[in-house]
């Protein structure tokens, strides 16, 4: 018991005292996780939108890739991701090894299908005649669009946080390709995984309660915004 | 008037089999066509040809005398249309922002789009509800919205698709009133779908009969109701008497209306002057013979005419009499037998004010 009080109080004199490591690790932690989670909307909300919306070839073939991404092992992505970016690798060239690149990079793939999946349900929850209602309105497509995605808001949303979430908490893919190097590629899972291993186990709780309450301030700052969430024109 | 819209040699196919083929139809400037006909008619699938959201897979669409190119945008051409269907599709927004929805499409600047939207919510009773989110608005108050969003864009033309088929009955009662006065003070030219033929009869300036994917018959609703085409256009409009004429006299709540120059007795409170469509269901249409010293009935309304034709349906007779205008009277096989009915005899038709039913009236 006193392990876990001694690990709250070491987190709040952490965070209170901004301690430059910690702090670090924070930053980094959200600089890569959001910068996977904002590329990952750019790939799935359109992907996501065109498998809810038109019958292509290979939808099917997709599809199964999609459902199949939603729930690949991080590690699996760190394995593909490291051979690529290898020195010797195809991807060898851009030298983002052990890089937040190269970190940004496994976990676009592994946010990508679980934002592409849940903004295809979003989509296809719509009322199917709303796109032919704007159309009859003199919609252009792209106005056609910006409306389902305003009306679809609150499940896109969803797509958002589920992206993140699944990115912010994920250690086996940015051990491999980032390498958990000190003031470079460490960030709060790595570093929790590390202390722990270290018997460090005041500065693992501290770390793990701090990731616990990233990942709850953002749910719910984006939950908020689900809530009173009224369209903007 | 000229022509707004034109369709020629138009076929629509689903899955290989036509489902609507239509040689020519015009819609005229101004004028309000109403198309009627059963479910799977095909008279959707035409809407939305006409609204350019179906490319037909033959023929050609003209509005205002220019042929359609699909192969090119044809957003300039539905930006001068307005579609409202028969489930209110709003936004999960309020319903100023619902009914403004089509002028944000196109760009209009906001006092302009404040201007059109507040009249329009106003015309239609909803005024007080512009900030309300829309999804909280009952049927008829959300079908109000999705005429005021489609009214305000002013368009070329209005279609409508089975625009009172989802609502309760006093709201689609009072929303019909509405529409009547709204289209008859903006005078747009407006393509009205409907199964409801007492729709199709209060909105129509032009009435097409649609079936099995073709335009059975058109014309004037008088024309259409009072002599269809075929027979399966007198099975699905029914064989009602329809006849028009201006209300001269009035009083008591009885109208009197005078048609083709026959004096036709009603129950209801109009204005003398105005114009009404009475509907008279031929079995409510007695027929005594021209001598009969004493009255057999104390109907209202008697007429001297002259039997034009007979026909047996079944246990009944579909007598079709010349009042100078046609009236249809049903009649039992035996009255038919006592009658003793032939071709030009001289009868006297007779029916109650009760049995006649104004269906609407049109300025």
């Amino acid at each position: 018991m006193d392990l876990i009080i001694d690990g709250i109080v070491q987190a709040f004199w952490l965070v209170v005292r901004g301690d430059p490591d910690v702090m670090r690790v924070i930053y980094l932690s959200l600089l890569v996780s959001g910068s996977a989670t904002l590329i990952s909307l750019f790939i799935g909300v359109p992907l996501g939108t065109l498998m809810a919306l038109s019958r292509f070839r290979g939808r099917g073939f997709t599809l199964s890739l999609v459902n199949t991404g939603m729930g690949m092992p991080p590690v699996v992505v760190g394995l593909v991701v490291s051979i690529l970016l290898w020195r010797s690798g195809p991807l060898g060239l851009l030298h983002i090894m052990y890089t937040p690149a190269a970190m940004v990079v496994a976990q676009v793939i592994i946010a990508s299908p679980i934002v592409t999946g849940i903004s295809m349900a979003a989509i296809a929850q719509l009322d199917p005649r709303l796109r032919m209602q704007m159309l009859g309105l003199g919609a252009s497509r792209w106005q056609m669009l910006w409306v389902l995605f305003q009306e679809a808001r609150l499940p896109l949303l969803t797509a958002l946080m589920a992206g993140f979430g699944g990115v912010i908490s994920e250690v086996g893919a940015v051990m491999m390709v980032g390498g958990n190097i000190k003031g470079q590629t460490r960030v709060l899972t790595t570093a929790t995984v590390l202390e722990t291993g270290r018997g460090e186990f005041g500065i693992a709780i501290a770390l793990g309660i701090i990731l616990l309450l990233l990942a709850y301030l953002v749910n719910l700052t984006l939950t908020h915004l689900q809530q009173q969430g009224r369209p903007q024109q | 008037m000229s022509a707004m819209f034109e369709v020629r040699d138009l076929r629509v196919l689903y899955g290989g089999h036509p489902v609507v083929e239509i040689p020519r139809l015009t819609i005229e400037e101004e004028e309000v066509l109403a198309i009627i006909g059963p479910n799977g008619s095909g008279k959707s699938t035409l809407l939305r040809v006409l609204a350019l959201l179906e490319k037909p897979a033959e023929g050609q669409v003209c509005f205002k005398g220019q042929p359609i190119n699909y192969k090119r945008s044809l957003l300039p051409y539905r930006r001068r249309l307005a579609l409202v269907m028969q489930h209110p599709i709003l936004r999960n927004t309020s319903t100023f922002e619902n009914a403004a929805t089509g002028l944000r499409f196109r760009h209009l600047p906001e006092r302009e789009v404040k201007r059109r939207v507040s009249n329009w919510l106003n015309k239609l009773g909803i005024a007080h509800l512009d900030k309300r989110n829309a999804h909280t608005l009952s049927g008829g108050e959300s079908q109000r919205a999705c005429l005021a969003r489609a009214l305000s864009l002013e368009p070329d033309l209005l279609l409508l698709d089975e625009p009172f088929a989802a609502l309760d009955e006093p709201s689609r009662v009072s929303l019909i009133d509405d529409l009547q006065n709204i289209l008859n003070e903006v005078s747009v030219t407006t393509v009205f779908v409907t199964h409801d033929r007492s729709e199709a009869l209060i909105f129509g300036k032009k009435v097409a009969v649609m079936m099995g994917g073709r335009i059975q018959q058109l014309g004037t609703p008088e024309e259409v109701f009072s002599k269809p085409s075929n027979e399966a256009v007198a099975a699905f409009v029914g064989a009602d008497n329809i006849i028009s004429g201006l209300v001269s006299k009035a009083q008591n709540g009885l109208v009197s209306v005078d048609a083709h120059e026959r004096e036709i007795v009603a129950i209801g409170s109009y204005a003398v002057g105005e114009r009404l469509v009475l509907c008279i269901r031929p079995e409510d249409v007695v027929i005594e013979p021209y001598s009969s010293a004493a009255p057999i009935t104390s109907a209202r309304n008697k007429l001297k005419g002259r039997v034009v034709r007979c026909t047996p349906l079944g246990p009944q007779y579909r007598v079709v009499l010349d009042c100078d205008f046609p009236l249809v009277s049903l009649i039992s096989k035996q009255s038919f037998q006592e009658l003793s009915l032939v071709e030009r005899a001289e009868v006297i038709a007779s029916f109650k004010a009760s049995g006649v039913h104004i269906i609407g009236k049109r300025v």
